[in-house]
């Protein structure tokens, strides 16, 4: 089980490792240079160039740079937040986006469950009915639409929620965004659970345990539903991801100062920050094969077979 | 029972067991059912029948079959220009321009208000109203639904392209190509699609071209893993081992042969990925690196409509319909085909 943890991580790093290569080489090769040349003669830019270390190979830049970003040193912005540590602007947005992001996970996950449970449990009533046009419609409808209908009918007609985030009023000035944001999570886990649950039930096992008389919660929660959990593991993975980073225009919408935020003005805001850029790069590359991995392990906890299978590879 | 075996599909269809009374009484629940026979039948064939008696798919084909219906025909239905300002002079010679009109049909309005509009655009129908600067949405809602749609259509039927072969080329050969090949994969695939964007933003300026290339960048690779999750389950059939031993090239294997036989499980990842393609153009021409004016497609006009929401709300809702019926469409086709082309026992 070590060795098959160990590799998986190490895979990991590897991939990571290559990612952050590229996006290093793409942003080194980008067109431009740092010297407004009408100001400097050449023998000065190209002192300044030796100076900076630009003259280098790229993998001993390339080097230098993970050295310094290992140590937290993203460099400093240079359009967008002119002169500003990227690691203080980029850590408050995490903060931010963290938070809002893992309560809309939270609520999304736990409802979504239980929708899903209840509407496998009555199938084919009105539930179940409600349950699957409501999973349509969330997956249907982006969060950010929802955003700007729940802000335009509560924050702007009813004016109860505020209308942009405020840091002040943290848990109040959530509600809306959270919300939004959990919807699609929701509607995907409960169409899932559902789905999955209806398949489990008709298993020759659960009918097997049935059969030797078995009923009521000690079924649905011990021989269903843990057999159902695990293929919504892995679809809630990339809901996680997107949740904790991609909730950019719900961000931009909702005015909260997050990675999304900060990446869709990266992006298009007053030209384009390539240090910024390289930086969200990492962190969302990072992030995402983090939640990757661990969903692979998660899925060994979960599933015995594929503990075993992995055992057997080793040997 | 060998008899009702060849009984014509129609008859047989009516063929289910009836009990008689010798027999053992019939438990009257609804999750038990009988067996009923049925002829054999062509395979695409047993698809299409499969797939038309699904009522969500149906629907589904309907919502899209009108959607690209008025996308083509829906901004040549009036006189306005998606990219033109309605304006004329009115009585005094005064230039007017309609600007933020909510809907109206004058003839309707009359039938169930019983007065008449007293502006100067009393008798002008505009059916999603106009926007801020005055241009009609209903063309500017279908025109950006044709942008959106071709785009859509165009960058996946490109990465339908490029991830079959690739995933078909890798599911062959295997060994130490299918090897380098799935790390390739392994790491395009660890690439969140927003840093691919970020990094083309960089590279390319914003525009119909950007989104292209985006899509074009992420949306193969489904496809290449389940044409070749086909693959490792063809190629060892016997009738590939006759071609191969009568002779055949192993592109004639591939594309010939055995592509033929991948084509539903990569259709319905097509129809997945559509509506992905859709929401991906929507999102990032909400963000601005999108569509550019004076063309629009679905996210900019949702982002125009965000932008006034707060003096023309009814101005969000079109494209914003459109969008949630496209998806609904393009995800009940494919789910109607997933189960139209692997059909469960208890769906029969």
């Amino acid at each position: 089980m070590l060795k098959y943890v160990l590799k998986r991580v190490g895979l990991a790093l590897i991939t990571l490792l290559i990612i952050v290569f590229l996006l290093f080489w793409l942003v080194r090769v980008m067109p431009g240079n740092p010297f407004p040349s009408e100001r400097m003669n050449d023998i000065q830019i190209a002192n300044k160039r030796a100076e900076m270390g630009l003259d280098d190979p790229v993998l001993v830049q390339f080097a230098r740079y993970i050295i310094k970003a290992l140590q937290g040193d993203f460099g400093n912005g240079t359009s967008l937040y002119y002169g500003v540590p990227i690691n203080t602007v980029l850590s408050k947005a995490i903060g931010n986006s963290f938070r809002i992001g893992g309560i809309a996970i939270v609520i999304g996950t736990l409802i979504g469950l239980l929708l899903g449970i209840t509407a496998a449990l009555n199938r084919g009533k009105f539930l179940d009915g409600f349950c699957t046009v409501f999973s349509i419609i969330g997956v249907c409808v982006p969060s950010y639409v929802f955003l700007i209908f729940l802000q335009y009918n509560f924050a702007f007609r009813i004016p109860f929620f505020p209308y942009f985030f405020d840091p002040n009023r943290f848990v109040f000035s959530s509600v809306l965004p959270s919300l939004s944001l959990s919807l699609f999570t929701m509607s995907t886990i409960a169409r899932f659970t559902r789905n999955e649950m209806v398949e489990v039930f008709d298993s020759d096992y659960v009918r097997l345990a049935e059969s030797k008389g078995m009923y009521g919660r000690t079924l649905v929660l011990r021989h269903v539903l843990r057999n159902a959990l695990i293929p919504i593991v892995t679809v809630l993975a990339p809901l996680v991801v997107d949740l904790l980073t991609g909730a950019l225009v719900v961000e931009k919408i909702y005015g909260i100062n997050g990675i999304g935020k900060l990446m869709v003005d990266a992006i298009t805001g007053e030209g384009i920050d390539y240090n910024y850029v390289l930086a969200l790069g990492i962190l969302y590359s990072a992030l995402y094969i983090g939640v990757m991995l661990a969903v692979d392990l998660l899925y060994g906890v979960l599933d015995p077979r594929i503990r075993v299978a992995a055992k057997g590879e080793e040997a | 029972m060998a008899k009702k075996n060849i009984q014509p599909a129609a008859a047989a269809a009516q063929s289910v067991y009836t009990p008689v009374p010798g027999d053992f009484e019939l438990l009257h629940r609804r999750d038990i059912r009988t067996d009923a026979n049925f002829a054999s039948q062509s395979y695409w064939k047993g698809v299409f029948t499969h797939f038309f008696k699904n009522k969500r798919a149906v629907v589904g084909l309907i919502i899209i079959t009108v959607i690209i219906l008025l996308a083509l025909f829906g901004p040549i239905m009036n006189s306005y220009d998606y990219k033109d300002i309605v304006q004329f002079r009115n009585e005094k010679n005064k230039r007017v321009v309609a600007k933020g009109i909510a809907p109206r049909i004058p003839g309707l309005h009359k039938l169930l208000t019983g007065e008449e509009y007293d502006d100067s655009f009393k008798d002008l129908t505009f059916l999603f109203g106009t926007d801020d600067l005055g241009r009609d949405l209903w063309t500017r809602t279908w025109y950006g639904a044709r942008v959106s749609l071709a785009i859509a259509f165009i960058t996946i039927f490109i990465d339908m392209i490029i991830g079959m072969s690739y995933g078909l080329i890798s599911g062959y050969f295997g060994g130490l190509a299918d090897n380098i090949m799935q790390r390739f994969v392994e790491i395009a695939n660890s690439v969140p699609r927003l840093v691919i964007v970020s990094v083309l933003a960089i590279f390319m300026p914003k525009g119909m071209a950007l989104v292209v290339v985006a899509l074009l960048l992420t949306e193969w690779i489904g496809m290449s893993k389940i044409a070749r999750a086909e693959m490792l389950k063809i190629k060892e059939q016997e009738y590939v081992l006759a071609s191969r031993t009568l002779g055949a090239r192993n592109s004639h294997i591939i594309f010939r042969e055995i592509l033929p036989n991948t084509i539903g499980p990569i259709i319905t990842q097509v129809m997945f990925s559509i509506p992905t393609a859709i929401f991906t153009e929507a999102f990032l021409s909400f963000v601005g690196v999108g569509i550019v004016l004076p063309h629009c497609s679905v996210g900019t006009l949702i982002e125009d409509g965000f932008n006034n929401i707060t003096t023309l709300p009814y101005q969000i809702l079109p494209p914003i319909i459109v969008l949630a019926l496209l998806m609904l469409g393009f995800n009940f086709i494919g789910d109607g085909l997933r189960e139209a082309l692997a059909p469960k026992l208890e769906d029969m």
